[in-house]
């Protein structure tokens, strides 16, 4: 185990064989529940007044957003300069950009028109020049690196940690949820495991409708959890207890999958995703993180057409999202965060594509947050081998959203202090 | 206690159990009727005849039932026209090519869809189940994904590149794998070129390929290998050096310098040792324990024993996987149903081992999509994790409502039931549980457990089936083995290999 969960540790070894041995039976969550049941001055508390039913949705672009193509620096020279083909002209031009800020001369790309009414109507907050030391040009690495919130990489993620760590010590087992074949890695601790899945329809066992009373059987299997004369650790171990938690999930997510929203969704693959964590949260499901993502931003060739459609995308699922949390009366429960592993080069590639960059915008949606640009544009023209530097380390944002949004100990979690910005209202 | 020995099997280990865990990691599993023959070799023949395919008929699937025309270049008068319109803003003309284009994209997509269809089908039914298996191993370990590419008949290509070297020498394919135009557009090495190098594939190269992460080499190294990479580009169907775009200039890899070309710079770093290690760690997890962190401090020495052999065999894989496929860590209890069963393992084996029709082929694809793998989309250039990585809450379903889909021809993504569907002949599995058995009805539940688990199922799982079976009321036949093997395959066990 890593060395970031000596409560784990500590527990066991105070609680002894009773505890040790219930484990190897019960789901993550219980296990978890029966470590919370212990002394207070075990835990990690929550901070003294935030509010516990709070949530945070993450919607990872992967494959590296274009950020000098998504927040428009229309004011300088040097961006048409380097990207005489694929630089969007100013306000006020053909296709040109959505004022976002005249003085110095940003905008917004001309397909976020979702981004522009959630600016206008204060629910988005933009967080220039976001990055950090070093920058690893890997997709892999650096979405390590952002998932891990570790300079290295290495280890578990930052989301997993706080569930670990925080939720009053009680997590659920369906204390996060990521849309999608597989969870992200920023969503597993050393404890708690993310519940994933794609389409909630073919989240369960389709044999329970064939005769020969297969259902009952089926589960006291699967709802057995680690079987007793199961090696503790092993690879059949392991499944017993996925199995279990893939039958309460599907219980209640399969409930709140039922009813239809209070807003018309677009049809995207960003949208769907969106409804569904907007399904959920309206259900009042007791989970603290959701995590959605889309990929195609890898934009090294013909890049004009691809971006401008994920822009599109992007803005109107998560207008739509924000505007069905504030139907719900939830809009000021949830944080929404934007991200991706990285930015793109400044200047343009032969192939009308641009390639891996460092630096590059993050969001903030919600009622909770400071909208408009925070922080400084990158400078284009004192670069580091062609790329942008970082003007805000991404981990201030995350240390942010931990201890002001989530009430969660950042210091704790991420491993050492960043420091918060205002990017959050009182 | 476990063994870690390399040292061979003993005569009088070899036994059912061990002849199937043979064909379950060398292959893709078998019939009952298969591993008792594979049993009755003994182990040097079971593994040569895994190992030694050569003599096996390959299945009959000629290549050329592929269309390799269908993203040939435009002609130079194309080009030529295409140019004009552009440039007279031709409005029809410039239509017209894009219609082209469309239809070309169009019948591509269908392509690779049928290509998908044949690997599948070929290992279903191929009696060179190793060669598949190895197909697959290289397709994770050289990862390359249609959706960049764009190009089924260089996916094709890429494929059957990796299995004529299946077993064969390592460094061979490597220097082969920077010929594969499917690999050089993947990473971007068609567009890199002296003063401008692409750094993708030196990169690839040096931290998932070959050399592995953190094994000794810099960005320095990295950009150094990019430049000798340039020029390696592709035309058309094949590789092309062109020496107008190749850097001439001096280069340092790893301490070493020269006029380095691509060849030079896999040279240099297939003369590491730590290469062998870190090739023989993936062979491990593929082929041993999936389990995190595989292979841990105890089994090191092992997978350094493979390591050693691979660099005194000069990369030839086959004498690595004979030593393996002999040796006692491999048949020790705590390596059988030590991996997990990949999605491609979990629909092929399901097929080859119960018997069942295959059903239909796309719809598996689809299956293997929502369980994390789909052939020829590996989700990046990494390939896939696999062990543990493959099971969440989500895919478990999509897991047991394939095998439902498999054993009774139930569409996961509908719950109308096709009795007609539904048979399918399950006299070798009752012959096989009436041969474990000796008419003893009793011993049934306990014999289909044991003919389908990997592992010795533990006495509560047992009860639990026990009970079950007994409630069929009768002998394990027909519609009843149906209903028990939906339930034996919605076991979380089931997933082990």
């Amino acid at each position: 185990m890593e060395p970031n969960t000596p409560l784990t540790r500590r527990i066991f070894l105070q609680q002894g064989v009773t505890l040790a041995s219930l484990v190897a039976t019960i789901p993550w969550f219980l296990e978890n529940s029966a470590l919370a049941m212990l002394p207070a001055d075990l835990r990690v508390s929550s901070q003294a007044g935030v509010p516990e039913d709070r949530i945070l949705v993450v919607v990872q672009l992967g494959g590296g957003n274009d950020g000098l193509n998504t927040i428009i620096p229309y004011g300088s020279d040097d961006y048409y300069r380097q990207r005489p083909q694929l630089g969007i002209p100013a306000p006020g031009t053909t296709n040109g950009a959505l004022q976002l800020d005249s003085k110095i001369g940003i905008g917004l790309h001309p397909n976020l028109v979702g981004f522009k009414e959630l600016i206008d109507s204060g629910r988005l907050a933009v967080v220039q020049g976001v990055g950090y030391p070093n920058p690893n040009r890997s997709h892999f690495a650096s979405m390590d690196i952002w998932h891990t919130g570790k300079s290295e990489g290495r280890g578990n993620g930052w989301i997993g940690r706080y569930v670990d760590n925080a939720c009053n010590g009680s997590p659920q087992a369906d204390a996060e949820i990521a849309i999608g074949r597989s969870a992200p890695l920023a969503m597993f601790g050393d404890l708690h495991k993310p519940v994933s899945f794609e389409n909630a329809k073919l989240f369960q066992w389709t044999g329970k409708e064939l005769p020969a009373a297969l259902d009952a059987p089926y589960e006291a299997m699967n709802r057995a959890g680690a079987l007793e004369g199961v090696v503790p650790g092993s690879q059949a171990a392991f499944l017993m207890r996925t199995a279990l938690d893939a039958q309460l999930s599907s219980d209640r997510i399969r409930a709140a999958m039922d009813k239809t929203p209070l807003v018309s969704y677009p049809n995207s693959q960003l949208s769907t995703q969106m409804k569904s964590i907007g399904a959920m949260i309206r259900d009042q499901m007791k989970t603290r993180v959701y995590y959605a993502s889309i990929g195609g931003f890898d934009t090294h060739g013909g890049q004009a057409g691809a971006h401008g459609n994920l822009m599109r995308q992007v803005g109107d699922a998560l207008l739509a999202f924000q505007n069905d949390l504030k139907a719900q009366g939830n809009a000021t429960r949830v944080v929404t965060m934007v991200f991706s592993e990285f930015g793109r080069r400044v200047r343009q590639n032969a192939s009308g594509g641009t390639d891996h960059g460092t630096a590059a915008p993050m969001f903030l949606m919600g009622e909770g947050v400071k909208a408009g640009v925070h922080g400084t544009h990158p400078s284009l023209t004192d670069l580091d081998q062609g790329d942008l530097k970082f003007t805000c380390d991404f981990r201030s944002v995350y240390a942010t959203v931990l201890d002001s949004w989530m009430g969660a100990p950042s210091k704790k979690i991420l491993g050492a202090s960043y420091p918060n910005l205002k990017l959050l209202r009182g | 206690m476990t063994s870690y020995s390399t040292s061979p099997l003993a005569k009088s280990d070899w036994t059912i159990a061990t002849a199937r865990h043979l064909l379950n990691r060398g292959g893709f599993g078998g019939t009952p009727v298969q591993v008792d023959a594979l049993q009755a070799m003994g182990m040097d023949r079971a593994v040569d005849y895994l190992l030694d395919y050569g003599s096996t008929p390959a299945a009959a699937i000629s290549p050329t039932e592929f269309d390799c025309e269908i993203r040939k270049p435009l002609t130079a008068e194309q080009r030529a026209v295409y140019q004009t319109a552009r440039q007279s803003n031709n409005e029809a003309a410039r239509e017209q090519l894009q219609q082209l284009r469309n239809q070309q994209d169009g019948l591509d997509r269908k392509q690779m869809q049928e290509i998908q269809k044949w690997w599948l089908r070929r290992m279903i039914e191929t009696g060179r189940p190793l060669e598949e298996k190895m197909t697959l191993f290289w397709h994770g370990h050289f990862a390359t994904a249609y959706r960049t590419i764009e190009d089924s008949f260089h996916m094709f290509q890429q494929n059957q590149l990796f299995r004529t070297h299946a077993v064969g020498n390592f460094a061979d394919l490597v220097l082969r794998i920077l010929r594969s135009p499917a690999m050089l557009k993947y990473l971007d090495n068609d567009e890199s070129r002296k003063g401008r190098p692409n750094e993708n594939l030196a990169r690839e190269l040096m931290e998932l390929f070959v050399l592995g992460e953190g094994n000794g080499y810099t960005e320095s190294d990295i950009k150094e290998g990019a430049r000798a990479l340039t020029g390696f580009t592709f035309n058309d169907d094949t590789f092309e050096f062109q020496p107008n775009n190749h850097d001439r200039e001096s280069k340092s890899i790893l301490g070493q310098t020269g006029n380095w070309d691509g060849d030079d710079f896999a040279k240099i770093i297939l003369s590491r040792r730590e290469t062998s290690e870190f090739l023989c760690g993936k062979l491990y997890r593929f082929f041993v324990n999936d389990g995190p962190g595989m292979p841990d401090a105890k089994r090191k020495s092992f997978a350094i024993a493979m390591a050693t052999e691979l660099r005194k065999q000069q990369y030839e894989i086959k004498p690595v996987l004979r030593l393996v496929f002999r040796s006692q860590h491999f048949y020790d209890s705590a390596n059988r149903g030590a991996t997990i069963k990949s999605p491609t393992q979990l629909i092929v084996q399901t097929i080859r081992e119960l018997g069942t029709p295959p059903r239909e082929l796309a719809t598996l694809n689809a299956a293997g999509d929502l369980m994390g793998q789909s052939l020829f989309m590996p989700p990046n250039v990494k390939g896939w994790d696999g062990g543990q990585a493959w099971i969440n809450t989500s895919t478990i379903f999509v897991r047991q409502n394939l095998a439902v889909y498999l054993i009774t021809g139930l569409r996961p993504d509908s719950f109308d039931l096709d009795e007609s569907l539904a048979k399918w002949d399950t006299g070798a599995l009752e012959s096989a549980i009436a041969a474990r058995t000796a008419g003893d009805s009793a011993k049934e539940a306990d014999a289909l457990l044991d003919l389908i688990l990997a592992i010795d199922a533990c006495e509560a799982r047992r009860t639990q089936f026990r009970q079950y079976v007994k409630t069929l009321g009768g002998p394990l036949t027909q519609a009843r083995l149906v209903a028990a093997l939906c339930l034996v395959t919605a076991m979380p066990e089931y997933q082990l290999c």
